[in-house]
């Protein structure tokens, strides 16, 4: 059986044209860095100084984590502060360094039913569409933007699951974006996925700048004590690379939509 | 929604060599699929159409609900197989092009396998008395009722390529979906949809439709030259 097994593997590896010469390296990420185009203007730079590829897996935060937990990436590239924390402690991840960030926003109808533009601080924002009966919708999906979002619930004493115009999308930052836009309704998107967005239609930025949305990314090299497989010295170089002078600049010089949207804040 | 149909014809037009890579992957990996699943499915069907075995009956309603397997459950199952912590993770195939076929086997196997047993059955049923009177056994049978029905069961051919290449939701989870690695047409539209490029979606769309397509008119024309040739 197991020598059938292995004939089959090997086949399949054949037909799927399996070649390993260069080395890669298998990077969780978040829909955020990889639909806002970050990636796409960051790896080329990482590739040339390094001859690593990377491939990149994007999906929300919480999934990028269990992906490393499993042991099915090398390094992780995500932002939820307190779950990154834990991944670490937990002995999954060998360190967590900070990389950059971004913020969150609030996205709304432009006519803004709610008038949370002057709402002042993202707590009464939430209040306010609480108060207006207005629908929001939440990724519902465990991802960073989604943890952060209900954190803002919690402090601004609203249990969102009881308001009535409160919709789970349980998708990505895109498909909620989507959703909002056909329900002309508020939502909470990283501001990197909002630029890069392209199915506006009604919906423009209604609040931000509040220091409570500030969100942070973090990379996580997966710890080879616990999965021995994981290309260490590569990761290594990845996590390196991101927090150097050359990663941070890279970073720094990235553009969505005519804007910096990713803020490099390693400590050197 | 006008609108967006004219940018997607408009789109067409300017489709560079990365969309090439991506439609030779799905081409590579759906078709890679359909071969698995057309060595296993066919005789596996045919051998159900004509064995005699207590719980016959229970076997082909299983076969047949399989046909309805949800594609995201095979893309979860074979995620947790090739995963590192998994039964086979020590290959490595998870977020491979290998681990896409491998998920996109599991979905048409069972396809080809419940088409072919009922064509098969019924040919079975009709030529079943003649066979015993000129002492046909059934392992000889089957072959001649697969080669007498060759032009029936090339429809259950291409309902599997068209379960292959139009599935999204395993091929999304096992190959993760990576740029310039593991990025075929559907998933490519389901990122492009959820970045909010419903353009682009829809002309991604236009050319895996008419991809399907061309592969359904060289299956015609094979068929039909088949036809000719032998009869």
């Amino acid at each position: 059986m197991a020598h059938y097994l292995r004939s089959l593997m090997l086949v399949l590896g054949l037909m799927a044209g399996v070649a390993h010469a260069d080395e890669t390296l298998v990077v969780a990420s978040t829909t955020s860095t990889e639909q806002s185009g970050l990636f796409g203007w960051i790896l080329p730079r990482f590739e040339q100084s390094t001859a690593i590829k990377v491939r990149v897996v994007a999906v929300g935060t919480g999934q990028a984590l269990d992906i490393g937990r499993r042991g099915d990436a090398d390094v992780l590239f995500v932002h939820d502060r307190a779950a990154e924390d834990k991944f670490v402690a937990e002995g999954y991840g060998s360190y967590r360094k900070d990389v950059m960030y971004n913020d969150f926003v609030f996205i709304g109808p432009k006519d803004d039913p709610a008038k949370i533009r002057n709402a002042g601080s993202a707590l009464n924002a939430l209040k306010a569409i609480a108060g207006s009966g207005q629908p929001f919708v939440s990724r519902g999906d465990k991802s960073g933007t989604h943890a952060a979002e209900l954190r803002l619930w919690k402090d601004a004493g609203v249990d969102p699951k009881a308001l009535a115009g409160y919709k789970e999308t349980g998708s990505g930052m895109g498909p909620t974006l989507n959703m909002a836009a056909a329900t002309s309704a508020y939502t909470l998107s990283d501001r990197a996925t909002w630029y890069a967005f392209k199915n506006r239609r009604d919906l423009d930025l209604v609040l931000a700048g509040d220091p409570v949305l500030f969100n942070p990314y973090g990379v996580i090299p997966v710890n080879p004590a616990r999965h021995p497989h994981v290309k260490k010295d590569a990761a290594e170089r990845f996590a390196q690379w991101l927090v150097s002078p050359e990663g941070q600049a890279a970073i720094a010089a990235f553009r969505a939509d005519g804007q910096q949207v990713f803020f490099p804040n390693a400590k050197p | 929604m006008t609108a967006t149909l004219l940018d997607a014809l408009a789109l067409l037009g300017s489709f560079d060599h990365r969309l090439l890579e991506i439609v030779g992957l799905s081409l590579r990996v759906s078709l890679s699929a359909l071969l698995i699943g057309t060595l296993l499915g066919l005789p596996l069907g045919a051998w159900l159409a004509v064995a005699d075995f207590p719980g016959r009956g229970a076997c082909n309603v299983a076969l047949n609900a399989l046909m309805g397997l949800p594609s995201v459950v095979v893309g979860v199952l074979v995620y947790l197989a090739l995963s590192r912590s998994g039964p086979l993770g020590g290959y490595g195939l998870l977020f491979s092009p290998a681990a896409m076929i491998v998920a996109q086997s599991v979905l048409v196997v069972p396809l080809i396998a419940a088409v072919t047993r009922q064509i098969v059955e019924d040919a079975w049923r009709e030529y079943a008395p003649e066979f015993s009177v000129i002492g046909i056994g059934r392992p000889q049978a089957v072959r001649l009722l697969l080669a007498d029905c060759r032009f029936s069961l090339s429809v259950a051919t291409l309902a599997g390529l068209g379960r292959a290449m139009s599935e999204v939701g395993a091929v999304m989870i096992v190959g993760g979906n990576i740029d310039g690695y593991t990025r075929v047409m559907t998933t490519a539209i389901a990122l492009e949809t959820s970045k909010g490029d419903l353009a682009l979606s829809i002309a991604l769309g236009i050319v895996l439709m008419s991809i399907i397509l061309t592969l359904n008119v060289v299956a015609y024309g094979l068929r039909c030259w088949a036809a000719r040739r032998y009869g």
